[in-house]
């Protein structure tokens, strides 16, 4: 299939005698956004790492654009972002000394007048001159999400990008991702704890525990086979079941 | 309580305790030794001193370039977004070569006209000796600082006391500010296999004797391809650990 941005097959991790991911398969069309769920510890982390080349898996394969991951890493990487709301810039950078570093490591052609466009629609023209270090962390996230745009990726991955704002900038945030979704027919993998923002962003989920997948379908569709009011239900029921 | 519950699991505190006093101990007892030995009559004395304190700055400042290049990204948080760039490892490290470059030139400005001013110390007095003796000390250097990296990545942000300080663990047997000949027969041994050692002892013969060490500049270029390519071996063993681990991210938390 030609629109299979990501495929993962079989993949799994262990750490010593510890199996984190279990042999996980799933794949991403161009264009969606697929949420991938669990519990804390369920294994996504592992799983979002082991698809960026962070941790080498155990076995199982990962081609992104029919690409295999690591072995064309820099093809991939080139093409592909990341946003977390646990990773950082640098504090000591102003805005735009982080954003021009990450646009010349991605070789962003007229890196300037992208980084201005970006700026532009996500606002921070006015924080361009402050120090990352002095932001509030709605202001950080959104320059976290120029950073992550910057290289016009068709796969973005983005983890829990929306953690520890107020539901005001959060709403802000996720209408940003939206807009900008549509506007480029972006890929996403995105993970979150926040089940009602799955319900607005998210096209697929996939619900993972103990390095399993659990179950996987639209919201709606995961909200009626377990017969549950809404997603955060579901999402509680999968974390205190162990096995379904 | 609070502070003794942390010194038996604290690197950067043992050292504290132990092994920082002892390095200086050794520093400056080596040292009176030898100027006892000498009885002061040490031509060209001020000289070899001032000397051996700029060419020590190379290597020092030479090897933080590259660890606390990689632990700034480390503290930073930010060591996930460089990696998920097409970025690769070797880049990373050329990188820090020119940072490392860069360094010393200012380094060397800085304190090659500091010297003459204050000292009248003139660094050209070595003439083209210069060149090959800075070379294997930036060398030697960012070997240095390729291994604190390696035992960052390894053991975590625990070990990072070593981005300042490995060469400073290395300092009494380099034979700095004085022979090798001074230090214990044993020590001698394990001070010979450090390419820095032969450039110090290099840079001895030139200020008291003006013959040019071509001996000295041998072994230590030859113990830097030797070490450079352990250095090389060991970096991209631990690089693959993290990855094979997991620890990249750890080392971020």
């Amino acid at each position: 299939m030609t629109d299979v941005i990501l495929e993962v097959k079989n993949l799994r991790k262990k750490f010593g005698k510890f199996e984190a991911v279990k042999g996980i398969s799933f794949n991403l069309k161009k264009g969606e956004i697929l949420g991938l769920l669990g519990p804390n510890g369920a294994g996504k982390t592992t799983t979002i790492q082991s698809i960026l080349g962070l941790i080498h898996p155990t076995s199982g394969v990962v081609s992104i654009f029919g690409k295999k991951m690591p072995g064309d890493r820099e093809e991939i990487l080139s093409r592909v972002n990341f946003s977390s709301a646990y990773v950082s810039l640098p504090t000591n950078l102003k805005i735009w000394e982080n954003l021009y570093t990450f646009a010349r490591l991605y070789n962003v052609p007229d890196f300037k007048q992208k980084v201005k466009d970006l700026a532009g629609f996500f606002q921070i023209n006015d924080l361009m001159g402050k120090m990352y270090g002095t932001l509030s962390s709605g202001q950080a996230t959104r320059v976290n999400l120029v950073k992550a745009l910057l290289n016009s990726p068709q796969l973005l991955f983005l983890d829990e990008p929306t953690a520890s704002l107020d539901p005001d900038i959060a709403d802000r945030v996720r209408r940003y991702l939206k807009i900008f979704q549509k506007q480029d027919n972006l890929t996403i993998l995105y993970t979150t704890h926040n089940m009602g923002e799955v319900e607005e962003l998210c096209d697929r989920a996939i619900f993972i525990n103990e390095g399993k997948i659990i179950t996987q379908g639209t919201p709606k569709q995961l909200v009626r086979r377990f017969g549950k009011k809404d997603l955060n239900e579901v999402f509680i029921k999968i974390a205190r079941e162990k096995h379904l | 309580m609070r502070y003794l519950y942390l010194y038996p699991r604290s690197v950067p505190r043992i050292l504290d305790i132990f092994f920082w006093p002892m390095v200086e101990l050794l520093i400056w007892g080596f040292l009176t030794l030898y100027l006892q030995q000498s009885r002061l009559a040490i031509p060209n004395f001020i000289t070899a001193l001032l000397g051996a304190l700029i060419f020590w700055n190379f290597i020092q400042r030479s090897q933080q370039a590259v660890s606390i290049a990689f632990l700034e990204e480390v503290w930073e948080r930010n060591l996930l977004n460089i990696f998920v760039t097409p970025l690769r490892i070797s880049e990373f490290l050329i990188a820090t070569v020119f940072v490392g470059i860069v360094r010393l030139i200012l380094i060397g400005l800085t304190l090659g006209v500091l010297a003459y001013l204050l000292f009248k110390f003139n660094i050209f007095f070595f003439g083209f000796l210069l060149i090959p003796f800075i070379l294997n000390l930036f060398l030697f250097g960012w070997i240095l600082g390729l291994l604190a990296t390696s035992i960052i990545m390894r053991f975590g942000q625990s070990a990072q006391v070593l981005a300042f300080a490995l060469t400073l663990l290395l300092q009494p047997f380099m034979a700095v500010f004085y022979p090798v000949s001074v230090l214990p027969k044993a020590l001698q041994y394990f001070a010979n296999l450090i390419p820095a050692t032969h450039v110090f002892e290099g840079m001895r013969v030139v200020v008291f004797s003006g013959q040019i060490p071509l001996t000295s500049l041998f072994f230590a270029t030859v113990l830097n391809i030797v070490w450079f390519i352990i250095a090389i071996i060991i970096f991209f063993k631990m690089f693959d650990y993290i990855l094979e681990t997991g620890q990249l991210m750890k080392l971020v938390d």
